[in-house]
């Protein structure tokens, strides 16, 4: 699980830092002082020489971040959606004025509800996978749930708090 | 016509034709120095239109260019990274030192010149051009490469020394004798280690003193203090392109950020300005008997540059390709060169150094980032590659047997 990234300075433009795959890849980022970031992939038959620099903006990198960090769950998400039809999966946020901010994920009763299941929560980039129901949602948590249509239609009422009952 | 109003028209017509020339030179993927440098060699005496109401005004924009390339030479280093860097590549700094200075010295014996010329020339040939270097490396997306923390910490220290350099310079062209010139040397080493210990020690108190919010303000306190600091270290012989470099050292974190990006176009708009007057003060008539002497001090001075590059990479382990690369990326001189060929101009020590100067960085500037790409095309990977295993499976029959 511990991936050893290395950090070598650059002085007059900034940081580089990078870490060997398992499977031997050398992946990189040059970090400019300007706050550019380029992705740096490194070629096979010379570790030394980058094969290719893709320049991202900050917020291009936040994005690809993101993607990476969330992959894992994603991928296993949208295999699940292949095998059984007619089930779908969403990222649902929290609103802000959600009655369940700082409230327990047990208090909203969504599977009894709605037949829908809340399977993880992503919170500041980092995925939660199967909260119980003495999980305690905060602002800004993104909430990944499973179920139907309707199902899903009716976790996104409750957790805005719409719902009627 | 009025004197001011020739003037603009003359100032005018030269920036707009700089502008067309650097576009001209983009395109093409050249660096703009050689071709403000060519303008100048056009503008000036005995050039094709000589200028006349400008001359003094693009004499004070040129003084204004140096600092300005230096202080933001400065801006780009921290102290912390000066002082870590130098103890990490000291011994490539030195390598770099000996192995191209010493020719650019040689060779001035060798034309019969004076030793204050030497030193000068020995400096031409050693300072590689931070600026177009570091741009080289940007468009051929090199900057994660290995090797590239190699090049960056040679021109580091390179930087470093002209701190030192450029006053000892500046205090033996100045001419004040032995005693005076030791003199003067001790003050001006004195107050470049003075600088920078109060720029590593109370850096961040200076930058502190120019908030970064302001953006006005921030223009003219770094701009104003720059210029001030310059103008002191000019007085006490440091030459004031040292003193512009220590205030850019002193400034860090958001206010050097924030200083970098105001001052980046008056940097390019008067460094245009002091390549234009380098160009200006040689005369085109001088160049050609010095053109084959330039030529053959610009293949030995880029050979060693390579051996450079290959050895200070090898200490650090890079492989065959990558010691190329470092040697061959560190090839042109551009700013430096020129910087040290002016102070040698204005104290008439040699009247061929200009011209040979001027073709010199002309040479490397332009060859030397062409060079650098070589390293990417195919068939030169290819040779590096047979080059590396020369015949192998031929040898070992014969030890198997033995």
């Amino acid at each position: 699980m511990r991936v050893r990234v290395e950090q070598t300075p650059l002085p007059g433009i900034g940081v580089r830092h990078d870490l060997v795959t398992s499977s031997g890849r050398t992946v990189g980022v040059v970090s400019h002082r300007n706050g550019r970031r380029d992705l740096v992939l490194y070629d096979v038959d010379d570790p030394d020489a980058c094969l290719a620099s893709i320049p991202l903006t900050d917020d291009e990198a936040e994005a690809l971040a993101d993607v990476l960090g969330a992959s894992l769950m994603l991928g296993q998400l949208a295999g699940l959606r292949q095998q059984a039809s007619g089930l779908l999966t969403e990222q649902i946020a929290l609103p802000a004025g959600s009655p369940f901010v700082r409230r327990k994920l047990g208090d909203t009763r969504a599977r009894t509800r709605t037949g829908a299941s809340i399977v993880a929560v992503m919170r500041d980039r980092e995925v939660i996978a199967s909260p119980g129901p003495d999980f305690v949602f905060e602002a800004n948590d993104v909430v990944v749930a499973v179920g139907t249509r309707s199902g899903l239609d009716g976790v996104t009422a409750i957790l805005a708090g719409d719902d009627d009952d | 016509m009025h004197g001011t109003t020739l003037l603009l028209i003359e100032v005018g017509a030269l920036l707009f034709a700089l502008g067309m020339l650097g576009r001209l030179g983009r395109s093409i993927g050249l660096s703009p120095i050689p071709l403000y440098l060519l303008a100048g060699l056009a503008f000036g005496h005995g050039g094709l239109v000589p200028l006349s109401a400008s001359e003094e005004f693009i004499e004070i924009g040129a003084s204004m260019g140096v600092i300005l390339l230096l202080v933001m030479l400065g801006l780009e280093y921290s102290a912390g990274e000066l002082i870590s860097n130098l103890r990490a590549a000291a011994p490539a700094g030195l390598m770099d030192a000996l192995f191209n200075a010493l020719p650019g010295a040689a060779f001035a014996f060798l034309l019969g010149w004076d030793w204050r010329a030497a030193l000068v020339l020995a400096g031409i040939t050693w300072v590689s051009s931070s600026g177009v270097i570091a741009k080289v490396l940007g468009d051929l997306g090199r900057l994660g490469n290995r090797e590239t923390p190699v090049i960056l910490s040679v021109l580091v220290i390179e930087d470093l020394a002209m701190a030192f350099y450029l006053p000892l310079v500046t205090a033996v062209l100045a001419g004040a004798g032995l005693i005076g010139g030791a003199k003067a040397l001790a003050v001006a080493v004195i107050t470049v280690l003075a600088v920078l210990v109060v720029a590593i020690r109370y850096g961040r108190q200076i930058s502190a003193l120019i908030s970064a919010r302001d953006a006005e303000a921030l223009l003219l306190g770094v701009f104003g203090l720059t210029l001030f600091v310059a103008g002191v270290a000019e007085e006490l012989n440091v030459s004031a392109a040292v003193g512009a470099f220590l205030v850019g050292i002193a400034i860090s974190g958001p206010v050097a950020h924030h200083a970098t990006e105001m001052l980046s176009p008056l940097r390019d708009l008067f460094a245009a300005v002091f390549f234009v007057f380098f160009g200006l003060s040689t005369n085109p008539a001088d160049m050609p008997p010095v053109l084959l002497p330039a030529l053959g001090l610009a293949v030995i001075t880029m050979l060693t540059k390579v051996l450079t590059g290959y050895l200070a990479a090898k200490r650090v382990g890079i492989a065959l390709p990558g010691r190329l690369r470092a040697g061959l990326a560190l090839m042109p001189r551009g700013e430096f060169s020129i910087v040290i060929a002016g102070l040698a101009v204005a104290s008439g020590v040699e009247p061929r150094l200009a011209p040979l100067a001027t073709a010199y960085v002309l040479i490397t500037v332009v060859s030397g980032p062409l060079l650098a790409r070589l390293p990417d095309y195919e068939w030169f990977k290819t040779f590096i590659r047979r080059w590396r295993q020369p015949s192998t499976p031929a040898v070992r029959p014969l030890t198997a047997e033995d």
